[in-house]
């Protein structure tokens, strides 16, 4: 059984770059370091994956605020990642990081690279739009446009230069079905799409984000603000699609990435305090702060 | 305190009807419809026509309104959707000077400024003559002095609506100016036409910075470079004489009459516009 | 890419027509000073007009200023011995959805719009009702109708927004309605100073509804029933005339003018923002 300070003296020799070493675990579970794993000297899974998106050395300062701290991960490929963590501690800032919807406040400093397919997407020649259009943001609050269900969806295309009248009717009835609500709205797409209940005005924004043919999709607490019959079914989606994108969940709901997390980051107070897949994470978590958060000693 | 509030419900009233009961003497002799068509002002005869004055005020609001309104919404635009806090912050105090310049001024810097302007400069390329005393004159000079107005208030508009909406927007890959173009503008839309109702009625009630540049004869301008002759600068000019001859004071309070039925007139469209727009356009 | 053209062209576009706008407020400001600072004189703000001053000969404005003043003073006391009952009648004695409120305030809302010309000659007619000559008494009650709805609706802007909770606050430690009243008046106290500086720009540089009204003289007016210069008809009046130097004379009353109107809105904004800090 590891010791609290025996955890501390590893992960001290591990800053410091020294050796492999093998902790053995009561449990017979190993953990294994090697040079692949050492970036700047802090510890990190090799992803047995494919990887998405890469986080390198992210910090970022709101009005000289420290709010993301060296963050280090990787996101695996066409899986669910979920975000945990207490109020604050930065997830959502961190989802923002990835399509950078910080742009427009100039209090905010950022460094470090955030490498989507390899390319750095904070880079100085990378253009926002084309990197926004890779991501798929769902909010935690439902926003649709102010227009006409169809004409939520058809933005997408209208934005990207598709004009095609039936291309976009296709691209319309297909995400609406994909989404889980064509059955439901198919009579009255030319309808104010501010009329629809909030479950149906989530798996709105799910398809118009999904319009645009992300490679990413991204969700900022997307079903807090739901009934439990239009979480379900926002979850389920989810599983669906996961065989086509990558996803990023930010949640508190700590049920909610028992049920279909396929990999964990713990974020406390803008740092990584853990990452790994989520069985490991959530059935035997290896930091103390990560076994409170779990069990229930803060939120 | 009870009195003073009910009182002051009738004082809309109240001017209506004073107005109204000192115009009758002319809206007895004549039906509405001949003095409002009539082309010929010409007192001393007893011939009052409210025609050309009407489309005086017509014309120079009208030209105010074409100059201002894109101007002021791109510039509120740029302000509240582009600018930085730094630039903001300079300029909207230059706004709040500029709406707050007394009318006189406008007009005195209208004459000395606007007027040759237009004489020398852009009317040799139109027509042969002109004294540069014209609606377009008038016009330029209303267009500045309702800008600040509209900017602060689109921005105000602008200002409404939600950052979860602009978000929603840039999330999909959309540019700033689409945001622009296909949300934010279409979310503002009643503000922006209640706004523009609102200026209309500032510039058709503005009378002396028009008065003093826009010529006072009271002819139909056929061209923005004819003189023109709006209404409230009509009473204006003509109250010293308004005793001397017969019904040439109910005439002016008719004018007067006119000018406030326009402008109620015009709040009551404004509110239902708004509430129109807002159903239709899925808000 | 079309969109980013697009984007970069209006950019330009919105650029151009901020610097525009702006650049007219630096053309009136430099045209009005250019020629009203030389004008200026210790004269022009202490003497009255002498005899031959429209054509030239000494003198002053002092005539146009305390007309002025003495208006916009006779018709603010007017304005906020009337203005103020009715907001604090519709703020504390009536309910928040009251039909009455609301029919105030779409009143005022329509009197706020109404041109002052309107007013003018609206006031003109009272006074031939009552019996009075263009006088002060006349000037300060149709400046008085023209500030009232925008003391009013400044004034509500700013009670509306004071929390329900403070009023009942106050009659649970057995606050009589009177006591409430001077709380009320102390939170919107900056409020109620924001719309009297507002107000008194105003007031201070319509022409359209003293010219009927408080007609022109010469002399400073000594009693309500004398008639009263104003600087928005001095200015009007000498610019008409042929004579360079009464020219002059108007760009010295319209940099005065224009001097008062800028300290009174700095002095508005001043209070504003002192009013949001101490908000509750």
């Amino acid at each position: 059984m590891f010791l609290l300070n025996d955890i501390g003296r590893i992960k001290s020799f591990i800053k410091s770059g020294i050796a492999n070493i093998l902790p053995e675990t009561g449990k017979q579970s190993r953990i294994i370091l090697n040079e692949r794993s050492f970036v700047n000297g802090v510890k990190h899974f090799q992803m047995p994956e494919k990887t998405h998106i890469s986080v390198r050395d992210l910090n970022l300062y709101i009005q000289n605020n420290h709010i993301l701290k060296n963050i280090n991960l990787d996101i695996p490929d066409k899986k669910i990642t979920c975000i945990i963590g207490p109020s604050g501690c930065g997830k959502t800032t961190l989802l923002k990081t990835f399509n950078r919807l910080f742009e427009s406040s100039a209090d905010i400093k950022i460094s470090g690279e955030v490498l989507v397919d390899g390319e750095n997407i904070h880079g100085n020649k990378v253009e926002v739009t084309h990197i926004r259009k890779k991501m798929g943001l769902l909010s935690q609050k439902p926003c649709p446009l102010p227009m006409s269900i169809f004409d939520n969806i058809a933005y997408g295309c209208r934005i990207h230069g598709i004009r095609d009248k039936k291309q976009v009717k296709g691209i319309v009835e297909h995400y609406l079905k994909a989404a889980g609500l064509w059955d439901e709205v198919k009579d009255r797409l030319n309808t104010p799409a501010a009329r629809l209940s909030i479950g149906q005005q989530q798996r709105l924004c799910l398809a118009r984000g999904l319009a645009v043919e992300p490679a990413i999709i991204l969700g900022d607490e997307a079903t807090s603000a739901l009934d439990p019959i239009s979480s379900k079914h926002i979850e389920e989606l989810f599983v669906g699609l996961k065989s086509q994108y990558t996803i990023v969940l930010v949640t508190h709901i700590l049920r909610q990435a028992y049920r279909i997390a396929d990999y964990i980051i713990f974020m406390y107070l803008g740092e990584i305090i853990e990452h790994g897949p989520a069985e490991k994470v959530l059935n035997n978590p290896q930091e103390k702060l990560t076994k409170e958060y779990l069990a229930g000693i803060f939120s | 305190m009870l009195a003073v509030t009910v009182l002051s419900l009738c004082i809309a009233i109240v001017i209506g009807v004073g107005l109204y009961i000192k115009a009758s003497p002319i809206l007895h002799e004549k039906s509405l419809f001949n003095l409002l068509g009539n082309s010929h002002w010409r007192p001393f005869k007893g011939e009052f026509g409210f025609y050309p004055f009407i489309m005086g005020t017509l014309w120079v609001t009208g030209i105010a309104i074409l100059l201002s309104l894109p101007v002021s919404l791109l510039t509120a635009i740029y302000i509240s959707e582009y600018a930085d806090k730094r630039i903001r912050r300079a300029v909207n105090p230059m706004l709040d000077i500029l709406s707050g310049i007394p009318p006189v001024v406008y007009g005195v810097w209208g004459v000395v400024v606007i007027v040759p302007m237009v004489a020398d400069h852009i009317a040799p390329h139109f027509v042969d003559f002109s004294t540069g005393y014209s609606v377009l004159t008038g016009g330029i000079v209303l267009a500045i002095m309702i800008t600040p107005l509209l900017i602060s208030i689109f921005d105000e508009i602008f200002f409404t609506v939600p950052k979860e909406l602009r978000d929603a927007s840039l999330s999909l890959g959309a540019t700033q100016w689409q945001t622009i173009k296909f949300i934010i503008l279409r979310k503002a839309l009643p503000g922006i036409v209640a706004a523009v109702v609102l200026a209309i009625s500032r510039a058709f009630g503005e009378t002396i910075a028009v008065l003093m540049v826009c010529g006072n004869i009271p002819i139909v301008p056929k061209s923005i470079f004819d003189a023109g002759y709006p209404l409230p600068a009509l009473i204006a000019n003509n109250y010293g004489e308004m005793m001397s001859m017969p019904m040439y004071e109910s005439a002016l309070m008719l004018a007067a009459l006119i000018l406030f039925v326009i402008i109620l007139f015009f709040n009551a469209i404004s509110r239902v516009v708004l509430i129109r727009i807002e159903k239709q356009f899925h808000l | 890419m079309k969109k980013i053209i697009e984007e970069k062209v209006f950019k330009v576009l919105m650029i151009i027509t901020t610097l525009v706008i702006l650049s007219f407020l630096f053309f009136i400001f430099i045209a009005i000073l250019r020629r009203g600072i030389p004008a200026m004189s210790w004269d022009m703000i202490s003497k009255i007009p002498g005899g031959g001053f429209y054509i030239g000969k000494e003198g002053g404005l002092l005539n146009a200023i305390v007309g002025s003043i003495y208006i916009v003073l006779g018709s603010t006391i007017l304005g906020m011995l009337i203005s103020i009952p009715i907001v604090i009648y519709i703020n504390v004695y009536l309910p928040s959805r009251s039909a009455l409120a609301s029919a105030v305030r779409l009143s005022f809302d329509v009197l706020f719009g109404v041109p002052s010309i309107v007013y003018g000659a609206f006031g003109f007619t009272i006074m031939v009702f009552l019996g009075l000559k263009t006088s002060l008494l006349g000037g300060i009650i149709a400046v008085s109708m023209l500030i009232v709805p925008i003391l009013v609706r400044s004034m509500d802007e700013v009670a509306r927004v004071m929390p329900r909770d403070m009023l009942d606050a106050a009659y649970s430690l057995g606050a009589t309605k009177y006591e409430t009243i001077k709380v009320v008046l102390r939170q919107i106290a900056p409020g109620i100073a924001t719309a009297v500086m507002l107000s008194i720009g105003r007031a201070i540089g319509d022409a359209a509804s003293v010219l009927f009204t408080a007609g022109y003289t010469d002399s400073i007016p000594t009693s309500l029933n004398q008639p009263a210069a104003t600087l928005p008809l001095a200015i009007f009046f000498q610019l008409s005339s042929p004579v360079e130097q009464v020219q002059d004379r108007a760009y010295a009353a319209a940099f005065i003018l224009t001097m008062i109107v800028l300290a009174l809105s700095f002095g508005a904004r001043y209070f504003s923002r002192k009013f949001s800090k101490n908000k509750i």
